[in-house]
């Protein structure tokens, strides 16, 4: 179970996992700063998982700034808003940071608008509300998981007949190398934190409140202790062990509270609920100041840009000009990735827009981004030393690159989360976690047919 | 390079640890220098005349297996120094060249290559010598100082059999023991200036070389130390019941190829278990084998018959030591 340490004792954590280098130091005392307007935004209806967003307006229409765009196309769907005041020029389809070509919205500024936002509050201050009303709110609010994958908000925010919310847990681990914007929102937002979570709270009634921070951000940690010190709430600040993939929600909820989540359930199988920071703070953002989901907070980082940099950046602004901004690319060819380097994609080019689930973008020299040889596995053992899971990836490595699909699914691959822990120690350079992907699809795949 | 495809990494990681395959099996090749070294100073000449037939016959048997891209992950140069090191000095080099053939050919390219073998391949080819020449691998010479010259067994040719025979031979310190209860001076045994083979003889250069792999994360520190206990407490319980027939417990751990067996041949990444619970049982299991064969045993060194016996236990190891996975009860 869980105890109150300090971050200078011996921290929790989880078993297994890796030490990459954390890169963090380019631009974690980089202040969050706010993006320019730029001339065009566009607005993907699909950038969170689920059904996308089915648009309601049309071209030509004005728009102002936190306006309605579009409205959450089912239950597991968010709901999108202008995020300037200006003019749709086109609904169509546009380039998705996915790789893709897929429809989204594009909003030209009106260059003499003030962009000040003057979206009512809702009627009924957010405490009188009942639980469907500020699940709703969220909804509309258009409020997805801000840690990457973009999961609509409410959804995780609602709990099921038959389970409840013990504790409640704030992931501010951001574990992934180079990135900083969730360091940064603790250290700048941490009012805004505490009121979002005092919101949640109102609402799941947790026994407890955790922040998860791992202790390589000693101020975040300082900063919120206090502001959860005078808040009124159960919060404890729980400052975790530098080590990857220590943000993953399993991750943490085994740090924290020393209990796995059984294969195959969702945290809330035992009693926990985990959100990102960011995704709290929009949660504030909406039901103190009327602000949906328009802008985020992102890092800016890598060798190959000019000037690392935390930046608000207003959804749909192309990512050529968040990069411009900070004074360009500085090598010819650059890798550019989307993200975290453990998790994130590669991003062919800047020519797409952020999106809701932009934690970062990386921008590094071809030489960063390794290539290396790769040789036989020899059976070292690092694998499975890295797996936080327990699985056996030099087994699975080789059942997936024979296509064994029925076998790797008897080794447990569907509960692979991915985190590349086992490819980035494998001595050999073997593709394991690549070979994994497409290993679950394919199983996926064969089960969607036999269910048909 | 065929056979060894440079990746252009497009999917997550974008990041990889410093270890390379290469890198680590470079790292144990520049641990083994001080024992050839001492095998030197030793056996003189003969010493690294061996080695470097053995090395030669591994990484011309790779190549013609495996093709030039493969030497470059060194392990064949690793399987040819460590079955040098288990040979006498006065050992003839056709018969060396035989057994570096055939612990690459049948110790590895027979199972598919690196990473598929069950059994160490220089035990392998060991174990094909020590039953091909019975007699040349037990013929053992002293330490003499002698540098420069060949031992008298280097150059015998095939099938002329004369210059084995008349090899000054001293015997091993288990040998000794085994036959003439005899038992050698453990100052002797740490420094290594006893007979046997060119690697083996040296206790604390060994033990220091798996201090710096076990430090470096490149063997598992549990192999050796599980080998360790379970001979010194199996040969203490041995000894103590009868002090005058049985050897003590320092003898058993410091004579023949124990140390180089526990730090090298057992450590074997591909041919030992892979959770630490397998490993425990695959280590103790050699100790155990090695007092086993060495006290009751027809032969008086048994290390090798005992890592090879716990390599061919090691997939049954591995499936009933499977780990629990995270999630799962
Ligand atoms: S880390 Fe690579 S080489 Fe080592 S056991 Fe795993 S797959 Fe094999
Ligand atoms: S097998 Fe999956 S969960 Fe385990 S380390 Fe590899 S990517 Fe991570």
């Amino acid at each position: 179970m869980h105890s109150d340490q300090s971050y200078t004792g011996s921290l929790q954590t989880f078993r297994h996992g890796v030490h990459p280098e954390s890169y963090k130091e380019r631009s974690s005392a980089s202040p969050i700063e706010r993006m320019p307007f730029v001339e065009e935004y566009t607005m993907h209806l699909n950038q969170h998982l689920g059904a996308p967003s089915k648009p309601i307006v049309r071209e030509g229409q004005r728009v102002r700034r936190g306006e309605l765009i579009a409205e959450a196309g089912g239950f597991v769907s968010v709901a999108l808003h202008a995020p300037v005041d200006g003019t749709v020029v086109a609904i169509d389809l546009f380039s998705h940071p996915n790789g893709q070509m897929q429809p989204a919205i594009k909003i030209r500024i009106d260059p003499y608008s003030t962009q000040r936002m003057e979206v009512p509050l809702p009627e009924i201050p957010v405490e009188q509300m009942d639980y469907q009303a500020f699940i709703n709110g969220v909804q509309q609010a258009g409020i997805v998981g801000m840690g990457g994958a973009a999961f609509p908000a409410h959804v995780k925010f609602a709990i099921p007949e038959g389970k409840v919310c013990r504790y409640l847990m704030l992931n501010g681990c951001e574990c992934e190398p180079f990135l900083t914007c969730d360091h940064r929102i603790m250290v700048e937002y941490a009012d805004a934190l505490i009121d979002g979570t005092r919101i949640l709270q109102h609402f799941v009634q947790a026994e407890k409140i955790f922040i998860g921070i791992e202790a390589n951000k000693p101020d975040a940690i300082a900063i919120l202790r206090e502001a959860a010190g005078s808040s009124g709430l159960p919060i404890e600040v729980a400052p975790l062990q530098v080590k990857y993939p220590q943000g993953a929600e399993k991750m943490m909820i085994t740090a924290i509270l020393g209990e796995e989540v059984p294969s195959g359930k969702l945290p809330l199988d035992v009693g926990t609920m985990v959100s990102n920071v960011g995704t709290i703070v929009a949660v504030a953002d909406y039901f103190r100041r009327s602000k949906p989901l328009i802008e985020r907070v992102l890092t800016v980082t890598g060798t190959a840009v000019q000037r690392a940099a935390n930046l608000l950046v207003p959804i749909g602004t192309p990512m050529r000009q968040v990069v411009e901004y900070c004074g360009g690319i500085t090598v010819p060819s650059p890798r550019i990735l989307l993200g975290g380097p453990m998790m994130g994609m590669v991003q062919k080019n800047l020519d797409v827009p952020v999106v809701k689930g932009t934690s970062g973008i990386l921008i590094l020299t071809d030489k960063e981004v390794q290539s290396f040889d790769t040789y036989s596995c020899i059976r070292c053992g690092r694998c499975l030393d890295a797996c936080p899971l327990f699985l056996n990836p030099a087994k699975m490595g080789l059942l997936a690159k024979n296509g064994l699909w029925d076998e790797l699914e008897e080794n447990n691959v569907l509960d692979c989360f991915e985190c590349a822990s086992c490819s980035f120690v494998c001595p050999s350079g073997i593709p394991l976690v690549q070979s994994f992907r497409v290993g679950k699809s394919m199983i996926r795949e064969k089960k969607a047919r036999e269910n048909k | 390079m065929p056979e060894s495809s440079r990746t252009i990494i497009s999917t997550a990681p974008f990041l990889h640890d410093q270890a390379t395959t290469p890198r680590i099996m470079w790292e144990v090749v520049l641990s083994m220098m001080p024992l050839l070294l001492a095998g030197f100073y030793f056996f003189g000449l003969s010493a690294v005349l061996v080695t470097a037939v053995c090395v030669l016959a591994c990484m011309g048997t790779e190549w013609l297996f495996q093709g030039g891209a493969k030497l470059r992950d060194g392990s064949a140069l690793i399987t040819g120094m460590l079955l040098a090191f288990t040979l006498p000095p006065g050992f003839p080099l056709w018969m060396a060249f035989v057994g570096g053939v055939v612990a690459i050919g049948m110790g590895k390219a027979i199972w598919g290559g690196l990473g598929q073998n069950i059994f160490n391949p220089a035990l392998v080819g060991r174990a094909f010598l020590q039953a091909a020449f019975p007699g040349a691998i037990t013929t053992w010479e002293l330490p003499d100082g002698q540098y420069l010259t060949g031992r008298g067994g280097n150059f015998s040719l095939p099938f002329l059999k004369a210059d084995v025979v008349d090899a000054i031979s001293g015997a091993t310190p288990l040998a000794k023991m085994k036959f003439s209860h005899e038992l050698t001076n453990w100052s002797d045994l740490l420094v290594g200036n006893t007979s046997g083979c060119i690697g083996e003889t040296s206790t604390a250069l060994i033990l220091l070389a798996g201090l710096y792999l076990a430090y470096r994360g490149l063997i598992n520190w549990r192999i050796p130390i599980g080998i360790f206990i379970a001979v010194a407490t199996l040969s203490a319980l041995v000894y103590g019941s009868a002090p005058d027939r049985y050897p003590p417990p320092h003898f058993m751990l410091m004579a023949g190829g124990l140390m180089l067996g526990a730090v090298y041949m057992a450590t074997d990444l591909v041919t030992s278990p892979l959770t630490s619970n397998g490993i425990w049982i695959y280590s103790c299991g050699i100790g155990a084998l090695v007092v086993l064969i060495r006290l009751w045993g027809g032969l008086p060194e048994g290390v090798m018959y005992a890592i090879l016996l716990m390599n061919a236990a090691t997939p049954l190891i591995n499936r009933y030591t499977r780990r629990r996975v995270y999630g799962h009860s």
